[in-house]
This record gives C-alpha cells, sequence and structure tokens, in this order.
C-alpha cells in the first residue's frame, strides 16, 4: 500500500501499480488508450499525462505518464492541472486529424472509447484543414470487420495479437505516420483469440462481423450477465438481445476465470441459439416424423397433458437422462421427477468415468483444482494429452502467460515494475517456460513449449508415471522407460506453483492418474503444485458431482418411458445401441433446443429453453459454480428444461416449483445457492438507462405499451429502471458508467471473482499404482484419437454460421507412411467398419503422429463412435 | 344606462374592425419553414436515402418514439430495413433533426395529422421517405465519410488523400 496526493487529496492505493491504474482504481476519470488492464503500460499514446510535483512546496511540477509512473509512497500528482489538461487535449486533437468521418455509420460509435476520450477531454472543433489519410481494408475472415482509417495507433491490437495471445499472421507495417496494422495480405485471421479485438482496440477498426448482420447500438441491447455454454472452463460473457433476437456476446471480467478475454467460439458461436429463438417454427424443435407417428410435439401445458396421458402412471416404469450441457437446476429436477434410482447422468460411459476419477482426484488428493488465474501464474508446466487450444481454448491463453512467469519472477526482482510491457519484453526476449507438452498430436502451444512428445495415450501415461516417479521415489517406478525429456522432472521440482494440465480428450484412464500422481508427487516434495483438468461439456462437472447412473444401464434399465434432458444419444454410444433403447421405450420424451438424431426418434419433443432463454447454473472444470440469466424474455411454448419437468411434477400430483430459487432452496447445496444473489431487493435493470424506441418498437401491432416481462428467477428486471453498476459481479449485466461507454467502463466496477467453488482438496496420499504396459502398434489396425476442432466440435456452437465458416472438414489423420502403405494420399478416402456401419474419412497426413496411432476429428457423427478405439482401415 | 349605451356602441365600432379570427381549414395557415411538424425522411442529391441507421435520433428522442433496424445492401451503404414513428407519441421537439448526422430526419411545417384511431399515427419508413432533400439541399453524407461505397473508394472522399501504400519506403 502506497499514500498518493492527487489533486491535493490524500488517496491509499496499491504501490505496485502504475499511476494510471491507481487513478481508475480510485474511479477517477483520466483518459488513456494504450495501456490495458491485462497487458500493462508502454506509454505510446501519451495520452494519460498529468502533472507530477517533486513535494508540497514544488508548483511548477512536470508533465508525466500517469502509465508509466509508478505510484510510489509519496507521489504528488495532479489531474486536473491547466498544463495537463490542455496537453491531453492536444493529443486527441492529433489523435484526430486524419479521423473519418463515420461515427454514424461505425459499429464502434456509442461504445467507443475514443469518443468518450474526445469528450472527456473537451476536444470538440475540428481545425485542420489539410486532407486526411486513408488506408484499405482487408478481408480478415467471417469473425472481424477491419476499417483502419480509424486506427489512432495505440498498438493494443499487435501488442495483443503477438504478444499476449501468440498469433503470426498480425502485425503493424509500414514507417512514420502511414503504419498499417493487419496482416501481411487478406486472409482470415488464424488467432483462436481474435475476436479479442473487438474489445482491446480503442476505435472502430476491428469490429465484430456478426453483429453487423444484425446491428444494434450498445445502448439499444438488452443484457444479461451469462456463463459461455461451448465448453468446461465457463468463461463469465454478457449476453445481448434485442426484439427477441440474440446479437451478440461480449466479455465480462471475472478475475479468476477468464479475465479480459474470450476464445472465438465463444464469442461468435452464439448465432444458433439465436436462429433457434428468432423462428421456432422454422427452425422446427419439432421432429417431422414425430408427426407420422401420430403423436405431435405440445405446447405449454398441452405438452404436459399429452406426455401424461401417454406415460400412464408416473411411477414405476419411469427413467431419466441427464445432460452435461443443461444446467443443475434442470439435472436435479429430472432427478426429483423419476428418483434418483431411474436417473442417468447422460455423459457417455467412457466420460463418466473418467470425469468421477477426475472427481475422486480433485476431492481426495491434495492438488488444489487450478483456476485459468492459477494457471496464468504458474511458472511450470506440464500437458499431458490435452490439445488446450482445442479442448478448452482459453486455456491456452492463460498458459502462453504461464510460460513467462519464470522470467517476470527474475525481472521482477531486477527491479522493473511488471506493469512496465516494454521493458518486460525486451528483458525477458524470447526466455519462455518450463512448458512440457506431451500430446498424440502437435498442438497450438508447441511454439512456446519448453520440449515436446508425441506418443499414443498409454506411453504418455508411462511418461507423466515416470516423471511423478522421478519426482518423488514413493511414487511408482516405471520400468524399461527411458525418459524422453530429461530434466522434466528437475523443471517442475524448481517450481514454487507447477500446475500439470490434463483432461478427458484423450479418453484415457491410466493419463488422468498418472497427471495426478505427478501433482501429488510435487505436494509430497512441497511445492503448491495443482491440477487443471479440461471436460468437454459447460456442465461437465456438475452433471458428474449430481450423479446418477451409467449410460449404459439405461440401455438395459426397463422402461416404459424415458426422458432424455437436452441430450443427443447418438453424440453418447453406438448408434445400433441407441436405436436399440429408442425402439424398445414405449414413450420417448425428448426435451431440447437443438434438433438431433434423439429428437427425430422421440415421441414427444418439449421445445426447451436455450442458455439466452433460461437462468441456472453450470459447474466448470475446477468445479465452480456459476449462474447464466436469461435474457431473452420468454415466449411460448419454450420453457427451461425445469419449469417444463416441474409441470409435469404438478401434473402429477407432487409440488412443483415456480422460480428458479425454489428450485435451488430443494436442491439443498448452500454454495449453488450462492453463487448468484437470489431473486429480491432493488431489481437490476437489464437495459442501458438510454434504452431507445420503447413506445415504437412494436408499434406496429400495438401502440398500447406492453408491460415489461414479469422475471421470477432473478434480480435482474427486463426494463431501464435502476442503475446497474452497483450490482455485484455475478450479476453485472454489461459495463457502463457516466463517461465510459466502452467496455473500458470495467474497471469502474468492483472486481471480485464470482462463482463459488465446490470442490476442495483433501488428504488421501497414496499414489495410484497401476503402470500401463507400453503401447504396441496393431498390423493393419490404429488406435484412433479424438481429435478436436475449435469450431466444429462442441454442437451447440457448430451450426454458428461464423463458425461453421470456420470449421474444416472433418478428416482422419494419419502417418504418411501409414498412409502411402493404405495407398491413399491427402485427399483420398479410407474407410471403415465400426458397429456393424462402414464410415469413410477423408484422409489427413500429420507426420508427428506416433506409430500405430490415427486421429479423427470429433464432429457430427464421429461422436458416438467411441473414440478412442482401435480401428482397421481400407482404402476406400 | 349611459353606460350600457357606452358598451352598445363599442360593440357596434367592432363591426368595422379588421378581422383576427384564421378561416382556417378554409384558409391554409402560412407557416415558417422551420416550423416543427410532420417529419420526414429525405433523400441525398443523388436519389439514395439519406438515413445510414445510426440511431441518433431514436437515442435523443425523450418519449422513445423512433425504433428502426440497420441493414447494408451489396453497395455497402448502411440504411434503415425499416424506420417507425410512432406520432401518437411523438411531441415534435426535434431533437431527433438536431442529432442526424445526414440531415435524413426534418421536422416540416404540415400539423394536419390527426387520426380517430391512434394506431394509424405509426408512420413506417415508406409513409416517412420523401423525394427531395428537403431543408439541407447539396449535403450528401458519403462524400465525407471515409467508408467505402459502391461508385466511391477509400480516399475518393472530399478532402481525402489516396490510400497509403503500405510497401512504400519514401519518407
Ligand atoms: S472509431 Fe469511434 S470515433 Fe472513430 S468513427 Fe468509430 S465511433 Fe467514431
Ligand atoms: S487498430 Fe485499434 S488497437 Fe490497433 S493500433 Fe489502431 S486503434 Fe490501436
Ligand atoms: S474457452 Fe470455453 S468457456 Fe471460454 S469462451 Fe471459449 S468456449 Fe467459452
Ligand atoms: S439520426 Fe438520421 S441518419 Fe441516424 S438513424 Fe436517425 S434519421 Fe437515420
Ligand atoms: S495510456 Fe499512458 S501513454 Fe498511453
Amino acid at each position: 500500500m502506497a499514500r498518493v496526493v492527487i489533486d491535493g487529496k490524500s488517496y491509499e492505493v496499491d504501490g505496485r501499480r502504475n499511476l494510471l491504474h491507481a487513478c481508475l482504481s480510485l474511479k477517477l476519470d483520466l483518459p488513456y488508450f494504450c495501456w490495458h488492464p491485462a497487458m500493462g503500460s508502454v506509454g505510446a499514446c501519451r495520452q494519460c499525462a498529468v502533472k507530477q510535483f517533486k513535494d508540497d512546496r514544488d508548483t511548477a511540477g512536470r508533465l508525466v505518464m500517469a502509465c508509466m509512473t509508478p505510484a510510489a509512497d509519496g507521489t504528488r500528482i495532479s489531474i486536473d492541472d491547466p498544463e495537463a489538461k490542455a496537453f491531453r487535449a492536444s493529443v486527441i486533437e492529433w489523435l484526430m486529424l486524419n479521423h473519418p468521418h463515420d461515427c454514424p455509420v461505425c459499429d464502434e460509435g456509442g461504445e467507443c472509447h475514443l469518443q468518450d476520450m474526445t469528450v472527456m477531454t473537451g476536444h470538440v472543433v475540428r481545425r485542420n484543414r489539410f486532407p486526411k489519410r486513408t488506408y484499405h481494408n482487408q478481408d480478415l475472415g467471417p469473425f472481424l470487420t477491419h476499417e483502419m482509417n480509424r486506427c489512432i495507433q495505440c498498438y493494443r491490437c499487435v501488442r495483443f495479437y503477438r504478444d499476449y495471445a501468440g498469433g503470426r499472421d498480425f502485425d503493424v507495417f509500414g514507417a512514420h505516420d502511414q503504419v498499417y496494422f493487419g496482416r501481411a495480405e487478406d486472409g482470415v485471421l488464424e488467432s483462436e483469440f481474435s475476436g479479442n479485438l473487438v474489445e482491446v482496440c480503442p476505435t472502430g477498426v476491428f469490429t465484430d462481423k456478426t453483429l453487423a448482420r444484425h446491428y444494434t447500438r450498445k445502448w439499444d441491447l438488452q443484457w444479461a450477465p451469462s456463463i459461455c455454454a461451448h465448453c468446461g472452463l465457463g468463461c463469465n460473457t454478457s449476453v445481448a438481445e434485442r426484439g427477441g433476437m440474440l446479437r451478440r456476446v461480449m466479455n465480462r471480467v471475472n478475475p479468476e476465470v477468464n479475465g479480459h478475454f474470450l476464445c472465438d467460439r465463444g464469442r461468435f458461436g452464439y448465432e444458433r441459439a439465436q436462429r433457434v429463438t428468432e423462428d421456432p417454427e422454422k427452425e422446427k424443435r419439432t421432429p417431422e416424423d414425430s408427426e407420422k407417428k401420430g403423436l405431435s410435439e405440445s405446447s405449454g401445458s398441452s405438452g404436459v397433458k399429452r406426455f401424461s396421458e401417454f406415460s400412464g402412471s408416473l411411477c414405476g416404469l419411469l427413467i431419466g437422462i441427464g445432460s452435461p450441457r443443461a444446467s443443475m437446476e434442470s439435472n436435479f429436477a429430472l432427478q426429483t421427477l423419476v428418483g434418483k434410482d431411474h436417473f442417468y447422468s447422460g455423459l457417455s460411459d467412457l466420460d463418466a468415468s473418467l470425469v468421477s476419477l477426475i472427481l475422486d482426484i480433485l476431492r481426495n488428493g491434495p492438488a488444489r483444482a487450478a483456476s485459468l488465474q492459477d494457471v496464468e501464474n504458474a511458472d511450470a508446466v506440464f500437458i499431458l494429452g490435452e490439445d488446450v487450444t482445442n479442448t478448452a481454448p482459453r486455456l491456452a491463453l492463460s498458459l502462453r502467460q504461464s510460460v513467462r512467469q519464470k522470467a517476470l519472477e527474475r525481472i521482477g526482482k531486477g527491479g522493473i515494475p511488471l506493469w512496465h510491457d516494454a521493458a518486460v519484453r525486451e528483458a525477458m526476449q524470447d526466455e519462455h517456460g518450463p512448458l512440457f507438452i506431451a500430446t498424440p498430436y502437435a498442438t497450438r502451444l508447441d511454439d512456446v513449449a519448453t520440449a515436446v512428445w508425441r506418443a499414443a495415450p498409454d506411453d504418455l501415461a508411462r511418461l507423466g508415471l515416470a516423471v511423478a516417479h522421478e519426482i518423488d521415489a514413493e511414487a511408482p517406478a516405471v520400468s524399461g522407460f527411458r525418459m524422453p525429456m530429461n530434466s522434466m522432472a528437475d523443471a517442475l521440482r524448481d517450481a514454487r506453483r507447477p500446475i500439470v494440465v490434463c483432461g478427458t480428450s484423450c479418453g484415457s484412464v491410466p493419463l488422468i492418474q498418472a497427471a495426478a500422481n505427478v501433482a501429488w508427487a510435487l505436494r509430497r516434495q512441497g511445492r503448491a503444485a495443482d491440477l487443471c483438468f479440461t471436460v468437454p461439456e459447460c456442465n461437465t462437472m456438475g452433471a458428474a458431482l449430481l450423479g446418477g447412473g451409467r449410460l449404459g444401464a439405461a440401455f438395459e434399465a426397463e422402461a416404459d418411458t424415458v426422458i432424455i434432458l437436452e441430450n443427443d444419444l447418438y453424440g453418447r454410444a453406438g448408434a445400433a445401441q441407441v436405436d436399440g433403447f429408442l425402439g424398445r421405450v414405449k414413450h420417448v420424451v425428448v426435451l431440447d433446443h437443438l434438433r438431433t438424431r434423439t429428437t427425430s426418434k422421440a415421441h414427444l419433443v418439449l421445445p426447451a429453453a436455450t442458455f439466452a432463454e433460461s437462468s441456472g447454473t453450470t459447474v466448470n472444470n475446477e468445479g465452480r459454480a456459476q449462474r447464466f440469466f436469461q435474457v431473452l424474455p420468454s415466449r411460448e411454448p419454450v420453457m427451461a428444461s425445469w419449469r417444463w419437468i416441474s409441470e409435469m411434477l404438478v401434473a402429477a400430483g407432487r409440488t412443483g416449483w415456480a422460480s428458479l430459487d425454489e428450485v435451488l432452496a430443494a436442491m439443498g447445496d448452500a454454495r449453488i445457492r450462492a453463487a448468484a444473489p437470489p431473486a429480491a431487493g432493488q431489481r437490476i435493470p437489464r437495459r442501458p438507462p438510454r434504452y431507445s424506441g420503447r413506445t415504437a418498437m412494436a408499434a406496429h401491432v400495438s401502440v398500447h405499451e406492453a408491460p415489461p416481462p414479469p422475471d421470477p428467477d432473478s434480480p435482474l428486471a427486463f426494463s431501464m429502471e435502476g442503475f446497474s453498476p452497483e450490482a455485484p459481479p455475478p450479476l453485472t449485466p454489461f459495463f457502463w458508467w457516466p463517461g465510459w461507454n466502452s467496455i473500458q467502463a470495467a474497471h469502474k466496477f468492483a472486481d471480485g471473482p464470482s462463482g463459488v467453488r465446490l470442490i476442495e482438496p483433501g488428504q488421501r496420499g497414496a499414489f495410484f499404482r497401476e503402470v500401463p504396459a507400453p503401447f504396441t502398434p496393431r498390423r493393419g489396425e490404429w488406435w484412433v484419437v479424438p481429435v478436436h476442432h475449435i469450431f466444429g466440435t462442441e454442437e451447440q456452437s457448430a451450426m454458428a454460421p461464423a463458425i461453421v465458416k470456420r470449421s474444416v472438414e472433418p478428416t482422419l489423420a494419419l502417418r504418411p507412411e501409414d498412409a502411402s502403405d493404405l495407398g491413399v494420399s491427402t485427399g483420398g478416402a479410407v474407410q471403415c467398419m465400426l458397429d456393424e456401419r462402414t464410415y469413410r474419412f477423408r484422409v489427413q497426413l500429420r507426420p508427428e503422429l506416433p506409430v500405430g496411432v490415427a486421429g479423427l476429428s470429433l464432429m457430427g457423427a464421429t461422436k458416438g463412435v467411441g473414440l478412442p478405439c482401435w480401428m482397421a482401415l481400407r482404402r476406400a | 344606462m349611459i353606460s350600457i349605451l357606452r358598451s352598445l356602441w363599442g360593440v357596434f365600432l367592432h363591426a368595422f374592425r379588421r378581422r383576427v379570427t384564421h378561416r382556417y381549414p378554409d384558409e391554409p395557415m402560412p407557416l415558417p419553414p422551420r416550423w416543427r411538424g410532420r417529419i420526414v425522411l429525405t433523400r441525398d442529391p443523388d436519389g439514395g436515402e439519406r438515413c445510414v441507421a445510426c440511431y441518433l435520433c431514436a437515442v435523443a428522442c425523450p418519449v422513445h418514439c423512433i425504433a428502426l433496424q440497420a441493414t447494408e445492401d451489396a453497395s455497402g451503404r448502411r440504411f434503415p430495413e425499416w424506420f417507425r414513428i410512432n406520432f401518437s407519441r411523438c411531441i415534435f421537439c426535434g431533437y431527433c433533426e438536431e442529432a442526424c448526422p445526414t440531415y435524413a430526419i426534418q421536422l416540416t411545417p404540415d400539423f394536419e395529422m390527426s387520426e380517430c384511431e391512434r394506431k394509424n399515427l405509426v408512420y413506417e419508413k415508406e409513409d416517412l421517405l420523401i423525394a427531395g432533400m428537403g431543408k439541407v439541399p447539396g449535403y450528401h453524407y458519403y462524400r465525407v465519410a471515409g467508408v467505402a461505397i459502391e461508385g466511391k473508394g477509400k480516399g475518393e472522399a472530399e478532402n481525402e488523400r489516396p490510400p497509403v501504400d503500405v510497401r512504400g519506403l519514401l519518407p
């Protein structure tokens, strides 16, 4: 803590920060451009000038850049000093010399940091009469638009894209006053985090291309705090709608989870949910063939009536299958309806065993589940088997920061403040690591790895176990194993906060056990080692915590009626098995918002709400329960799954729930309830104070304005009355503050974490002792591991138009030698028999694959294949 | 008595004074061009829609009676897909006109728009769009804006230099 005097007033601030950060934390207004809370200062824009005084007798002072000056004890500055003010106004005037007359057609308008800063400094009249500089734009792919004329050369974009996110295909070009921020030539931005440029760029150079298709100003959107539904990390988002149409997703800062950044799947994967909502009739949440069977889908209470009609008595032969992509509340509701003994978790059998093993490790072992922030701060990382960029994308960005920790420690000791980004990077040069990556195939993080190793999952597990043994002799030894990456155990042992990253994507139990052994061995050596496991879906962890029988058991169970909750069984088990099950059960009821192969086999489909149409809780990979809130007003017949089930309970003469808080109370877990405040007290508006068009939006239908729809499930209101900046973090719908219309307003808000961790470590120290045998390749057969794709694997985002444009065609990856043995080359096709079905795959050559291993894209039909497995491949 | 007669005389004299009653609607009202009446959307000198769907009029409106949806066509021009003013709410304050950066929305000297049913006071874009430029002849937003549209490339707006050659090395 340090005492600084600002404009004659004394304040207590964090001495490790720079003055700009300190002033902003005190909610003082000081204009800036190039500083970023996650990226530090470079002093490029000269906008944050303040007057600094030597002592209380110094009246002349000197101009300094606040972002480049430490908030040291005893510092005296003035923000309001006339000279500082004039300086800042002239900086804006320079930046505006060439600025185009674009605001009316600029997508940044109304949420533009440059507009805000221009107003704040008071630059109102353009004096420059000389012609303006212009640039050509580039086509950067389906996510971003590029309008270079609007650039103010703050360098934030390159600093994010190259320095922070490790992208290589974007840079600054040109010289003197003609610098250009873009790619060497037109083309799709390769980074999985390119969408963050929308928020990082303080101007309208980079804007959201998906938003432009249904453009609405920030002030006209109705927002709600949400949790990304597209992978297991649970990044915090703000989702926005207008007129019943989901329009955009933006980042919501949760310092312990996503911080200031999202991945592109999370940011641009929303349009599917939007389309369903937009036109439920056309999109047909009703399968056609249910009509053929004479059991058409139903709406509202008639749906429940139909349900109770043909399910006869609700007890006895009723079973329920839950879902890892449905909320805790919906899963719990189904469990309540069918009873604990008849509830099945809805994970594939393999996933269920992997996740329950992970749960066991995190609950009973001594290593904690690491948050993304913990990963960012780790000083040594060992990745076992996960291609994180594709399975848990945002984690890859955190890992890119972790490789800097070791060097940062050294540099910090040398006296360079860590917010001084340019100096830190200069001192760091290319130093990075330690980060060890052991995976079956190449990953996008290999460029920052200390060492990489490619092997079959069983051999990766052997590597992990051998490393654990080297760290702590108590851990089981692996006989006959030659360590491929030497000094790895030493590097992990030298670290103070090492983290082992593993997950479910290789489908290997020994691998997860090996990861646990490494972390536990480090714990035994007194290191604060953590574990970071990735899981496939937004509520996989929650579904595992809730428990339930195996899916395989459900298929064997005796049942007259099965209720399937937001789940496509064909992605969880073999088609023959699912066909047999669905054919055998008399009544198949599916609650879903996606149209899947399972809904097409259902006798009754009840339209369930998407994440945007309902409120609920999901539990992320770290075991953090987080609440998402409804943003689209409810529309008949769509209801949250737990509401449908509640109506079924009522129809069966039992008690249902009227609000989310009632379900949470029934669940009885105080920690899940505490994830967000209940629906009580002063309502928080979902709409900004300048929301427009209230009396005209629906005037063509009726000139009588309807009252705002009630929301029994949250403390938020579908209205503009109230003041949202006072909302606690889990209830902050959007970042806006008087004078700060852009997302940079985030610093005016409480910056505490949100969500409640449900899993804390235990004491058990015993290592896993089974050591798998070395992987032995087979002749004519390959061990096929799933290859995840950031764009295409996750089913809720896979159909979003922008994501579709980035999805790759599913392929089967083979070693070039294997491919030539089979007589195929890139683009050729192979086929194999599985489950009595012939599959055809296009071949892709990946020379890094281990001998005997192939990789198959996990998307669409390949999900039910049951990867990893042995496959006999033939040329097709 | 005297006073009664005086009053009668006075009233009688008024019969010869100049009449101040305006015989509306038989005689039209003379209104200044800046009168704030019925709102129109004007066109640019080329006959294109002036409105670029920036939403500024909507947000400036104190009674929130303007709503629209932006869209873009192949030429790169932005325009409203639909544009609605609910005149049963409008208070003719003229804030929308003041907010409009393209002189598209203008108030006109016409107040004769009474209706028996409120819903007939909801005007759509087709009802609002006029053929001419209204009070501000000559202004064309896209000639001063930096964005490229069909027929006007980068650097071709008023007072612009040709686009930078990023690969050029000349100082
Ligand atoms: S970047 Fe900001 S200031 Fe520039 S045209 Fe866009 S909205 Fe206006
Ligand atoms: S493109 Fe945006 S972020 Fe990059 S330098 Fe220009 S204004 Fe800054
Ligand atoms: S990393 Fe996962 S949770 Fe985060 S934004 Fe991407 S898909 Fe969503
Ligand atoms: S302010 Fe003008 S340009 Fe903008 S939406 Fe309204 S009429 Fe159109
Ligand atoms: S923010 Fe301080 S110089 Fe840019």
